[in-house]
Order: C-alpha cells, then sequence, then structure tokens
C-alpha cells in the first residue's frame, strides 16, 4: 500500500459529489480515471484526505456534438474518445494528437478531463485545449462557471480550478481545422511525455494557428495570417522560440527544446499549407 | 454513496476469472496488493507502482489497465481477469501463451503476465493489427530481458493464429448453420 491514508468516497450523484468536494475543499482529490492522480498518491507527491471517485457517475459519461461544439464529460476516457466514430470528422486535430497520449493502456483509463486536470505542460490534450481554443466546465455548489483554454491553464500543474469545483466537461469546437491540421512530438519513446510537442492547424480565414507544448508552464499558442511569407513566419518563430526560452531538465537542454520547435513548426506548417491548398 | 474512512477495513467482492471472491481492504488499498495479498493471486506482477511499467495490467470488465494505478475499492462488484485467467492448465496454453513459448518471448518472466494481459484485450479488440501498432502497445511494459525482437516476434504470430481460429470457428458455424 503506497497512498498514505485518506477517506474513500464514492458519490451515487453529481449532485453527491459537488457537495463532497465543497465540504472539503482542498482536502479532496476528484478521482476520475487515475492516470496522473493515482500515481502522484502512490508516489505520495499528493496526500489528500479525501478521494472523492467520480469514474462510475453516469450523468458526466456524455461524448456528443451539441450547438456546433463536441461535448465530452468528465468520466469519458480517452481511448473512447479515441474509438468514436466521429472523431475524425469532427475533430481531426485531436484524431492526430490522442493516439500520442500515454499507452493503450493507460488511455483505456485515463480521461479527458482528468488530463486538462492535471495540466501538464507537455501533455497533448492540454495543448489541444489551447489550440483549438476549447473550454471547460466547473461546477460548484454555487452555480457553473465556463473557462476558456487560456484562463484555465493557469500554470504548471495549475489549473484555474477552484477548490470547491469539480470539472464536469470539456467543449471543444467542432471540426477546427477542417481545412488542415498537422501534429508531431519528440519523445523518447512512443507514449512518454514529450519533450517538444507542436500542433498546426488552418483556419476557416487562412490563418494558421501554432501551438508548442513543453517548452513552457502552459501550451503557447500564436497565428500567423496567410499572407505572411516564409521568411517572416521563420523570423516570428524564431521570437517566439526565445521569448518562451525552455528549460532544462534530465530529458532536454532548453536549447535542445528551442532547436525542436525551430525545425518542427516550419515543417509542420508546410504539411498544413499542402493540404489546406 | 459509499464512503470508507480512512483505515477502516471494509469487505470488497470481485469477480475474479469467473468466481466471486471477497476479501478486506482498506480505501487507500491498491488493487494489485488486493489479489496478491488478500486473494492470493498473485500472478499479476507489482514493479513500479506508478503506471509506468506495466507489469501489473489485468482487465477490467475486460478492458486492459493498469492494477497499480486502481484502488481495491474501484473494481469493487466488478469482473477482473488476471494472468491466471489465459489457461486452464500448463498443457493447455492459450494461442498467445504458445506464441511466447516457441519464440523466446520471456525470459525472467517478470513483465509477462501484464503483457500477456495487454494483448489479450488488444487483440481481441483489433484481430489484423500492423507491425507498428504492437509496437505502440508494447511500448507500455518494460522488459529488461528480450530485447523484445521475440516479443514483437510471438505477438504477430499470436495475432495470425487468432485469426486462423476464428475464421475455422466462424466457418464450422456457418457449415453447421446451413
Amino acid at each position: 500500500m503506497k497512498p498514505a491514508p485518506f477517506t474513500y468516497m464514492r458519490p451515487d450523484s453529481l449532485e453527491e459529489a459537488i457537495a463532497a468536494v465543497g465540504e472539503y475543499g482542498a482536502d479532496a482529490r476528484v478521482l476520475a480515471g487515475g492516470q496522473s492522480l493515482m500515481a502522484m498518491l502512490n508516489l505520495r507527491l499528493v496526500e489528500p484526505s479525501v478521494v472523492v471517485d467520480i469514474s462510475r457517475m453516469p450523468e458526466l459519461d456524455t461524448l456528443k456534438v451539441r450547438n456546433g461544439k463536441i461535448e465530452i464529460g468528465a468520466s469519458v476516457t480517452q481511448s473512447e474518445f479515441l474509438e468514436w466514430p466521429a472523431l475524425e470528422e469532427q475533430a481531426p486535430f485531436i484524431a492526430k494528437a490522442l493516439p500520442w497520449v500515454g499507452h493503450f493502456q493507460t488511455r483505456n483509463r485515463g480521461t479527458v478531463c482528468g488530463s486538462l486536470a492535471h495540466a501538464d505542460p507537455s501533455s497533448e490534450l492540454p495543448l489541444a485545449l489551447a489550440l483549438l481554443e476549447g473550454e471547460v466546465e466547473l461546477r460548484s455548489a454555487s452555480g457553473t462557471r465556463v473557462l476558456k483554454a487560456q484562463e484555465f491553464q493557469a500554470g504548471m500543474l495549475q489549473t484555474a480550478r477552484a477548490d470547491d469545483e469539480i470539472i464536469t466537461a470539456v467543449r471543444f469546437p467542432a471540426c477546427a481545422g477542417a481545412r488542415g491540421t498537422a501534429f508531431r512530438e519528440v519523445a523518447r519513446r512512443h507514449g512518454d511525455f514529450a519533450i517538444v510537442a507542436v500542433g498546426v492547424i488552418a483556419k476557416e480565414n487562412g490563418a494558421l494557428r501554432i501551438g508548442i507544448g513543453g517548452i513552457a508552464d502552459t501550451p503557447h499558442c500564436i497565428e500567423i495570417e496567410a499572407a505572411v511569407t516564409p521568411k517572416e513566419i521563420t523570423d516570428r518563430i524564431e521570437n517566439l522560440v526565445w521569448q518562451l526560452g525552455g528549460f532544462d531538465d534530465i530529458h532536454a537542454s532548453a536549447r535542445f527544446r528551442r532547436d525542436l520547435v525551430r525545425r518542427l513548426a516550419p515543417a509542420l506548417i508546410e504539411e498544413v499549407r499542402a493540404c489546406a491548398a | 454513496m459509499r464512503r470508507v474512512t480512512s483505515e477502516e477495513p471494509v469487505y470488497v467482492t470481485i469477480e475474479l476469472n469467473g468466481r466471486r471472491m471477497t476479501g478486506r481492504a482498506t480505501a487507500r488499498m491498491l488493487l494489485t496488493d488486493f489479489l496478491r495479498r488478500e486473494l492470493g493471486a498473485t500472478g499479476t506482477h507489482v514493479g513500479c507502482e506508478h503506471g509506468v511499467c506495466g507489469a501489473c495490467t489485468l482487465r477490467i470488465d475486460g478492458v486492459a489497465q493498469r492494477g497499480c494505478l486502481t484502488l481495491a475499492l474501484q473494481a469493487d462488484g466488478r469482473k477482473v481477469a488476471t494472468i491466471e485467467a489465459l489457461s486452464a492448465s500448463k498443457d493447455a496454453l492459450s494461442a498467445l501463451q504458445k506464441a511466447f513459448h516457441r519464440n523466446h518471448a520471456l525470459q525472467c518472466g517478470y513483465c509477462t503476465p501484464g503483457i500477456l494481459m495487454s494483448f489479450s484485450d488488444f487483440l481481441a479488440r483489433n484481430p489484423d493489427p500492423d507491425e507498428r501498432e504492437v509496437r505502440e502497445v508494447l511500448g507500455g511494459h518494460i522488459c529488461r530481458c528480450t530485447g523484445y525482437a521475440g516479443l514483437m516476434k510471438a505477438l504477430m504470430e499470436a495475432a495470425a493464429e487468432m485469426r486462423r481460429v476464428s475464421s475455422e470457428t466462424t466457418d464450422a458455424e456457418l457449415a453447421k448453420s446451413q
């Protein structure tokens, strides 16, 4: 038994879950797929006094398109999303990035919202949220809040979720990037955390939106209008790379990270321009 | 609401490889420890205990996942399949196990139960995978003996063998129904 002692609660309804999280606040942790939280409990990186299990909650298993948005409930696993028949059509960028999230065995259990809640700066789903300008729905006893990607993602492993809130769903705009998308990441081994991940989508107005993960505390996005010349694109990426800086860790140096962005971003921009043309 | 206060022992019942089994667990007990220590089912191995090495992979309601990233209480009332389920005896190995045997896909055997449980789910859902897909799933396991070449060979061979058997079964069923 590796985790420190805690009280386990499995509410029967979302209302009960919200009440439990409201009561214990910062002492409680919400458990859905557990692919980040269980590892952190086992390593005793977190020692909550209460764990609230929402993994069996039928109210949270939504996976559907509504009002031009794909809505994914908090108990939907990454595998369920990956096997969703409409994925390629409704979310072409996610269809490319999702197979890179963890491994088959962890995607079977890990949830889409859980990955966003964990907010690892090199994770693919937070990058997709930022790049596609998605939104996160949070609920507490006092009501529902909907936060845009940049409001939600507050820093390394940090989000704007208040202690009494539960993330109930994430919404991505449907068909975003239908005109062209590209995704690539560099990791030591497929399924490991990315050293650097880059995504590019072509927007309806012809502009390109570029998202970069693994180089700063949160994923970072820029937009390049349709008329910008290749020379100017190189300059903008160079500026961006120096602005973000990168960081040294056991996996890679800041310099290597900057170099990866310099090489990956133009290649992906080419790829998207070729398929949008 | 199910509520188990810390260190309070409670009974947890699972259907382990087709048999209803009950044991005692506390809130923080991992499924791997529950299986090994409470139920005596030691076929599931424990490696890193934070989801990276894949040694503890088992199936809950058919789906391959990490036993070490699951609380015993989360498995309460569910069907858990472990390596013990793959064959009735050592003379009646499954196609997957036979392929491992033929291709020297194991040496010390520590990672083997996890890999077999991953692929018993994966190949059921993806009967005709290409080598890249098999590699990706195998990437969720760490094996320090084989160098993975024997594993790849065994897995591709097992997939082909399972396809052959299932098409023969379908043919036989068709013949019977006609």
